[in-house]
């Protein structure tokens, strides 16, 4: 493959992660020393014309969200990285910040610089326990040597950063559950407005940002705007993307690949080798578990944020889980049901009550007990979940039961009718 | 009130005041820093971090009980979570629960008798490409099956 890729050539390597690899071989640092001689706009102009849209999941525009703070705030301004995580599925961030995270520290300087922030955070999963550890090391290098601190690299700019370890809360991904965390408090989502750029982290205008694209920044400076728009190959998406492929495949890992430059079929039939044991597909879930699920014909999508929303779901944060026949679907509509009403923070009835009651008629349907009115029963809660809760959560919770049980019918009437799972 | 918390325990926190602009900010670190002292939570661990703080002990039973890691009763010396989400059950990670509970005679969630192995199952641990995966207290193991486990267990002596 000639294709340009930024992060995987790096991953796997213990030596990468250190000051001295990341000077050498990655350019280290010279990006943030570029952007200290622009100006804010400057830097926010060639965030625009990136079209890097955040990689957490949402896939909001990243240069649009640096634009929102205000240029003056009488409280301090922070940066907040997610490194949270959580969504079931994804696992790009851990190589990102176990294997480049001198990439992640230099973009969170150029970003601190360009909002005009002097502290970040990075809010990394309590069980990336081996990571944090990993980044910390990272950071005191950069102390060390001046990438961070006081007046870096002679440009009279401060940006401190500290590792803040969640303690196991799927919700706290969710970026004001996040802040509420890093405040002491327990991960409930905010009810906004207030959006973050006005009143965040402590009440400070805060932008938060996923790891992956924090890491891209530095590409975005040395190389410009246009070039980056330019690794992608459809319109509004630039960059690559790192697609997080699990499940029943022969190859599964990680794959950098130009944003939009692939379809679902040939990530799972030429990048990964195909279905485990040759078996058939059955369906797959595109972006974390919160996506809705795909059937067999509809893989030729290419796998960008608009494509898939287009026929329904969503890109999400990429991670991609395939499914062969042999797996029964309600059983696993049922375990990702059992998330979310685990996950759920308690805190929109909607949600704390749905999705533990879909749990419970998709658990009876599994194991032989539904009966014929459920589906109808699973879409109406779902129905009663979807845009009726404080944050993604119940909406993530719904997607999937909906999708689920309307192209998979047949399966759960198998269940139903024969009062057993075919597949037990 | 004696202290249960060990001096590095406040010297760690003194480290990390300065990096944020109030002191509730500590209680997730502080915390965290408890537990590895104390292997679990007990209301008079939680009272001397509120004290710490300043800040109602119920406060801090409030924040420690929303997240899964901190943990709230007594837990065995080696500590299995093990990844029962998506990724992982595709990849046979319930074949992994059963065979831990046979071989321990419990059921998830709880600590053998002699209070050396508790088995949990885990939410996804972020390591689907790997699955099924699991954590051994602190470290991730990944690629797992259950001879590999086996080894592992054996490997604890």
């Amino acid at each position: 493959m000639s294709e340009t890729t930024l992060f995987i050539q790096h991953f796997g390597k213990d030596e990468a992660r250190g000051l001295n690899y990341y000077l050498k071989q990655m350019n280290g640092y010279t990006a943030a020393k570029k952007a200290f001689g622009m100006s804010q706009d400057d830097i926010i102009g060639e965030m625009k014309k990136s079209n890097l849209r955040g990689r957490g999941g949402a896939g909001f525009p990243t240069g649009m969200k640096w634009g929102f703070i205000p240029k003056t705030s009488p409280k301090p301004k922070y940066l907040v990285c997610n490194a949270d995580e959580s969504e079931p599925g994804t696992f790009k961030d851990r190589d990102l910040m176990r294997y480049t995270p001198h990439l992640l520290i230099e973009g969170m300087v150029i970003g601190g610089f360009a909002i005009g922030s002097n502290i970040g955070y990075i809010y990394i999963r309590g069980e990336y326990t081996r990571e944090a550890i990993l980044l910390q090391e990272a950071i005191d290098e950069a102390y060390k040597a001046g990438y961070l601190g006081k007046n870096i690299q002679g440009s009279g700019f401060t940006f401190d950063l500290t590792v803040h370890r969640g303690a196991g809360a799927y919700i706290c991904g969710e970026e004001t559950g996040l802040l509420n965390s890093l405040e002491g408090k327990r991960g409930e989502p905010r009810v906004k407005p207030p959006f973050p750029a006005q009143a965040g982290a402590f009440g400070g205008p805060t932008i938060v940002n996923n790891v992956e694209t924090l890491t891209a920044v530095p590409f975005i400076i040395n190389n410009g705007g246009e070039w980056f728009a330019k690794l992608g190959k459809l319109e509004k998406s630039g960059g690559t993307r790192l697609f997080c492929v699990s499940g029943h495949v022969k190859k599964p890992g990680l794959y950098e690949l130009p944003a939009g430059s692939v379809t679902l079929r040939q990530l799972i039939y030429d990048y990964c080798g195909g279905i485990l044991n040759d078996r058939k597909l059955k369906a797959v879930i595109p972006g974390g578990s919160s996506a809705p699920v795909l059937t067999p014909d509809e893989i030729d999508v290419i796998v960008d944020i608009e494509p898939l929303m287009k026929i329904g779901t969503m890109l999400g944060s990429a991670g991609i889980m395939v499914v062969s026949e042999d797996y029964c679907v309600v059983k696993l509509i049922q375990r990702i049901t059992k998330f979310y009403a685990h996950e759920s923070c308690g805190q929109c009835t909607p949600c704390r009550e749905g999705c533990k009651w879909m749990e419970d008629v998709l658990h009876r349907i599994e194991h032989g007990h539904g009966r014929e009115q459920d589906l109808a029963l699973l879409l109406d809660i779902a129905d009663n979940i979807a845009g009726k809760t404080l944050c993604a959560l119940g909406d993530a919770a719904a997607g999937p039961v909906s999708s689920f049980v309307k192209k998979f019918r047949g399966d759960f009437e198998a269940h139903i009718r024969g009062g057993r799972c075919p597949n037990a | 009130m004696a202290k249960i918390l060990s001096q590095k325990f406040y010297d760690e926190m003194k480290k990390l005041e300065p990096r944020y602009p109030n002191k509730v900010a500590l209680l997730l670190p502080a915390l965290h820093e408890a537990q590895k002292e104390t292997s679990w939570l007990p209301p008079e661990v939680m009272e001397e971090i509120g004290a710490y703080i300043g800040i109602h002990p119920a406060q801090v039973r409030e924040v420690a009980s929303f997240y899964t890691m901190y943990n709230l009763k007594p837990v065995g010396k080696f500590h299995l979570k093990i990844c029962t989400n998506v990724a992982c059950c595709l990849r046979g990670a319930e074949e992994l629960v059963e065979h831990c509970e046979k071989k321990f005679g419990i059921k998830c969630g709880e600590t053998t008798p002699d209070k050396k192995f508790t088995v949990m199952e885990e939410e996804c641990l972020g390591a689907c490409g790997t699955a099924p995966a699991m954590m051994l207290n602190d470290d991730y193991h990944e690629n797992l099956n259950v001879q590999k486990l086996d080894r592992i267990l054996e490997g604890l002596g």
